[in-house]
């Protein structure tokens, strides 16, 4: 632990800590443009410049470790007049436009020029001009402004994996970018624009839409897939404009998946902004009475055993909790939340949940992949598997498709078999498992789809309690969940009661007409034509797949709009605040069945989201633990048995539409055609 | 004088064969068994004692820093010499004439340099345009081989000694040591930062030192003789012997090996025939290479030519490449062409450097053409300030330096030319060609 003097302060700063970090650590405040916290050191823009003693010139304190005994000065005017002069460099080339630049007010060239910049240029020639890259449809770049920090091109290389942006030319030619055109292919893209300390890397579908200043901003939670990532919504008027990421060491540190940052324009798009009610085979508008009055009148005399419930991805927990209840009251146990059929056990809470944690994969050694495809069914794990195994030592097994995941592994086979022979010990990969110190393995849903799901959840489990993946302190199994509402709906236990029905079985009995009504909420990801002759109600708030087949649609409302809580995948319960209201006539989901309840004569005790809450920490203490993760205990789980010879494949084939709100957004259409659709060769009439 | 005893080079002009045969005639790779046997540290010890320090410009001690090295060998860490042979530097072409002409120095020099920090590789990176001289030095590599002085056990040492060229792209920033280490690995040539230096962490990660051409082309003949020897010539501190590069406005320009600390009228006059007109003829010389700042004629008039004589005259003895002007030179017009040179080659990562270069250049040309106005004489000055010690490389300084000794020598010069253009001057006083300007 060195000791330093920072303006003559003393501190004290961990092994390894730069000038930098040391001169934070003493209050002294140190400009920078190329430094970030979680990218390498590139020490490039020389705007950290102290003085340090016997130095005979100014040290860039972002690249120069402190050592003990280390007097720096960050307040002289040697220092003053190196900031000074190298601000003036940088806005020499920089073309100042702020007035029309999507950065203007959050720009770091901006703020830093008011607080160590001149009042006034010297410069007297003409300003360089640099050519725009075109990389994709999610990052515009306006490179003129670029400042040459690199730290795009370093997050790429080291965060993402993907090694497309870099410097070409020389001296005042350089540029930043991919050399010859190409897309930056990567779930992540979206975080060099947070990333770019200057207006060179906008958000392309944010474009000319607002100005930061304008924005009224809600800290919520993101519920495209299950991670669970930290945002932050920026609203103006009734309109979400666009999401950033917050920072949460545990879940996403301060990144934000293109999905979830990106897809909040189809927030805006094929909306249910009222009650709908099927008249004669036509939906039309009706009331919220009307609505309910249609329910109640079909429901009337229907016995429980002939009623189902399905709870789709993006379900809050208290609507959930208040279905379940809606659905005893009516004597229903055909209730499920797992639409996709997956075959995980609500029983034991360690079989379903990610147990090592997301930041718990930087203490793994080893994991093995199971059927899953990470990269696209949660890029911030992704990423974090990258980080571990950027920083050596962790030997990574996949079986399943053979996917670039931005990171090295040894593929062990594609189906099951690999599996089988892992969990007798008989493949070579075993050995290294065996001798791990801290194995992880994770699970993917594509692998708990299928028909042999149950007898996959049980190799697996043999597998982590044959070689060690549980042990003092450390528990390597986990679940990859991609549906937001997953992990709250086994938590509050939305399952099959005693003799229910899962979701096959429910649409086998509405096909043949066992069940009579079935209640979506919010499930879209279902085969509706199997509903036969069923009375459908939709609950949501996008007019997909349920609403187009249903009976009567309640307009429900987005994450954005309303206070809920979604547990992420390793069981972390998170609350969204409502950014903006609900649209037109919808409502907050809970008061919708709240209100059916009372319609339907089985009224639920709630009146406040504060009783829901309350219900919920009852029903699961682990909603309680507010942003905290409750450690489950392992137990026994899946149904041992013969594993079928399929091999395994994602459940997500399409990472960038993957539930009703990413469908109906544009820039997620775009998204598919630039990153997804092979590349073809133009004719004619491509524009 | 330098004596032709003390000559190290003694086949700078290429007279004589420059093989193998001819170079053991000249005592190269005599008893390098016997000195090798010595051991690591005597090596460094003797060139510590020789006060040898570095040729390429900076002058820093050779033997500290090959004691910097460390003393055991990781084995997943093997050291590396590397041999700066990316001579760039306008005005300077002794390495050249080293290569060609005494490649086996070189060669010799490797091996004991590379044995004395306990290295079994060496790269030599040789400038791109060296077509003949990498030929020359591929093929005194090739001779040694099978002559058994490098390769396995190498003169019959038990020290097993690799060289490799590799020839670099033409970028003067490769000349630069990290830039070097980077355009070595396959990247493009961008100094690194430093700490960590290559010391410890240096190519591909391991500890390497980097040394001049002429630095370790010096070595087999310090050890030889003995570092006292060395340490005779010259001045404390300034010792030895060191290869001249004269150009410009002289007589007979020439590469000339003298003593360290001879003073530059005596250099020019025995050795270059002269400045062109006289010495009186003399308008300014840039001492060691286009990166120093010039010095006007009244120090040139009696500065002795070693580090810390022409550092006490704010300049530096840089690559020893003198260029002599004389009073015919548009000085101004060419500290321009320098700082084009400067603008042209800076690798463009750091921002002083990348921003600064450009603006200086212009601001150059516009004084040129007396263009400017006065204040931006102090402006200029102010701006190479600003990039001066603030970058990651030297480039920066080098950049920086021949317009502060143009403003510091010839102030007077640049306000003329400004006033003349404004109307308010006649030419002809300051020795000002206005043909000259306008091109």
């Amino acid at each position: 632990m060195p000791k330093l003097i920072v303006n003559g302060v003393e501190v004290e700063v961990p092994q390894g800590s730069t000038v930098l970090q040391a001169c934070e650590a003493a209050g002294a405040e140190v400009p920078r443009f190329c430094y970030h916290d979680r990218l390498s050191i590139a020490g490039n823009c020389r705007m950290c410049l102290v003085e340090v003693e016997k130095s005979p010139k100014p040290v860039a304190s972002c690249a120069m470790p402190a050592n003990e005994g280390m007097v720096v000065k960050t307040n002289t005017p040697q220092v003053q007049k190196a900031r000074d002069g190298v601000m003036e460099f940088l806005l020499i080339n920089h073309p100042l436009d702020c007035p029309i630049c999507d950065q203007g007010g959050e720009c770091d060239l901006q703020d830093q020029a008011m607080a160590y910049g001149r009042g006034g240029s010297r410069y007297e020639d003409a300003k360089r001009a640099v050519k725009d890259k075109d990389i994709g449809p999610l990052v515009k770049t306006i490179m003129t402004r670029c400042i040459h920090c690199t730290r795009c091109i370093r997050f790429g290389e080291e965060v993402a994996g993907v090694e497309v942006l870099g410097l070409t030319g020389r001296g005042e030619h350089m540029e930043v970018g991919p050399y010859v055109e190409a897309v930056v292919n990567t779930e992540l893209s979206g975080n060099i624009i947070d990333l770019c300390p200057v207006g060179a890397l906008t958000s392309k579908p944010y474009e000319f839409h607002a100005r930061s200043w304008e924005l009224v901003k809600t800290e919520s939670i993101d519920v495209l897939d299950a991670v669970g990532a930290n945002i932050r919504i920026d609203t103006r008027g009734a309109e979400v404009m666009r999401i950033l990421p917050r920072l949460n060491e545990a879940v996403n540190e301060e990144w934000l998946a293109d999905k979830s940052r990106f897809a909040c324009d189809g927030l805006k798009k094929r909306r249910l902004d009222r009650c709908f009610v099927r008249r004669d085979g036509k939906l039309e508008p009706a009331s919220w009475d009307e609505a309910f009055a249609a329910i109640a009148t079909r429901l009337r005399g229907v016995p429980g055993n002939r009623i189902a419930a399905l709870a789709g991805d993006l379900a809050d927990a208290e609507a959930i909790l208040l279905l379940k209840e809606l659905m005893g009251a009516l004597g229903s146990t055909h209730i499920d939340c797992r639409q996709d059929g997956a075959k995980l056990d609500a029983s034991n809470r360690a079989g379903y949940l990610f147990n090592t944690t997301i930041a718990g994969i930087e203490q793994a050694d080893t994991c093995l992949l199971i059927g899953t495809n990470p990269r696209w069914e949660a890029p911030l794990v992704n990423a974090r598997l990258r980080k571990r195994w950027r920083r050596g030592g962790f030997a990574i097994g996949l079986i399943g498709e053979p996917r670039d995941l931005t990171y090295k592994y040894n593929h062990l086979g594609v189906g099951p078999q690999a599996l089988a022979e892992l969990a007798n010990g008989r493949h070579a990969f075993a050995e290294t498992l065996k001798g791990a110190k801290a194995p992880m393995l994770i699970l993917g849903q594509g692998a708990l789809v299928r028909s042999d799901g149950g007898q996959i959840l049980a190799a697996a489990r043999q597998i982590a309690g044959d070689l060690g993946f549980v042990r003092d302190g450390w528990n390597g199994f986990n679940v990859l969940h991609s549906a937001a509402a997953r992990v709250g709906g086994l938590d509050l236990g939305f399952v099959p009661g005693a003799d229910g029905r899962d979701v096959a079985g429910i649409l086998e009995g509405a096909q043949s007409g066992v069940i009579d009504v079935v209640y979506l909420l919010g499930a879209d990801e279902i085969d509706t034509s199997r509903f036969g002759k069923a009375f459908v109600i939709y609950q949501g708030h996008h007019g997909d797949a349920g609403a187009k087949r249903a009976d009567v649609v309640l307009p429900g409302a987005a994450y954005t709009e309303k206070d809920a809580t979604y547990v992420n995948l390793e069981g972390r319960p998170q609350r969204t605040h409502r950014a903006i209201h609900p649209l037109g006539e919808a409502r907050e989901d809970w008061k919708i069945l709240r209100a059916l309840s009372e319609a339907l004569g089985k009224q639920l005790p709630y009146d406040t989201l504060q009783s829901v809450r309350e219900r919920l920490g009852h029903v699961a203490p682990s909603f309680r633990a507010l942003g905290r993760v409750e450690p489950a205990s392992f137990g026994n789980f899946g149904t041992p048995g013969p594993l079928g010879p399929e091999p395994f494949k994602s459940n997500i084939a399409n990472y960038y539409m993957t539930d009703p709100i990413s469908r109906a957004s544009p820039t997620m259409a775009e998204c598919v055609a630039a990153f997804l659709t092979p590349a073809q060769g133009k004719t004619g009439t491509h524009g | 004088m330098l004596k032709d005893s003390d000559r190290i080079f003694t086949n700078l002009y290429g007279l004589r064969d420059w093989g193998l045969e001819g170079a053991r005639k000249r005592g190269d790779w005599d008893g390098t068994k016997a000195l090798l046997e010595k051991g690591h540290e005597w090596i460094v010890e003797e060139i510590k004692a020789s006060d040898l320090r570095g040729r390429g410009g900076a002058g820093f001690p050779a033997g500290l820093k090959w004691s910097f090295m460390p003393k055991q060998i990781d084995p997943k860490r093997p050291h590396y010499l590397v041999v700066n042979a990316d001579e760039s530097e306008p005005g300077t072409c002794k390495d050249r004439d080293i290569l060609r002409y005494d490649p086996h120095k070189l060669v010799e020099g490797c091996l004991l340099a590379g044995f004395a920090m306990r290295a079994h590789a060496s790269y030599i990176y040789i400038r791109g345009e060296f077509v003949n001289e990498a030929k020359n030095l591929q093929a005194a590599i090739d001779q040694a081989y099978a002559a058994g002085l490098i390769g396995k056990n190498a003169c019959g040492s038990d020290w097993d000694f690799d060289v490799y060229v590799h020839r670099g792209a033409g970028a003067y920033i490769c000349g630069e040591e990290t830039g070097l280490l980077e355009s070595l690995e396959g990247k493009a040539g961008r100094p690194r930062l430093k700490p960590p230096f290559p010391a410890a962490v240096g190519l591909y990660g391991c500890p390497t030192t980097i040394n001049n051409v002429e630095t370790i082309a010096v070595a087999p003949t310090i050890l030889r003789r003995g570092g006292a020897w060395f340490a005779g010539l010259g001045r404390p501190k300034n010792t030895g012997t060191k290869v001249f590069c004269i150009s410009g406005h002289v007589n007979q320009p020439c590469n000339v090996e003298e003593e360290m600390g001879i003073p530059l009228k005596e250099l020019i006059e025995k050795h270059a025939g002269g400045v062109r007109g006289g010495w009186d003829n003399l308008k300014a010389i840039i001492p060691g290479g286009s990166s120093v700042p010039l010095l006007p004629k009244s120090i040139c008039d009696d500065v002795l030519m070693d580090f810390d004589s022409l550092r006490a005259v704010r300049s530096g003895l840089g690559t020893a490449a003198v260029i002599v002007m004389d009073k015919s030179t548009d000085v101004i017009a060419a500290i321009a062409r320098l700082s084009h040179f400067y603008m042209h080659e800076s690798c463009g990562q750091c921002t002083p450097c990348r921003e600064g270069t450009g603006w200086v250049y212009r601001t150059m040309q516009r004084m040129v053409k007396g263009e400017a106005s006065v204040d931006e004489i102090d402006r200029l000055n102010d701006v190479v300030g600003q990039i001066e010690g603030h970058t990651i490389c030297a480039l920066g300084d080098a950049a920086a330096w021949p317009v502060q000794g143009l403003i510091r020598h010839f102030r007077d010069e640049l306000e003329a030319r400004i006033l003349v253009s404004k109307g308010a001057l006649t030419s002809g006083r300051y020795g000002f060609n206005p043909g000259i300007a306008a091109a």
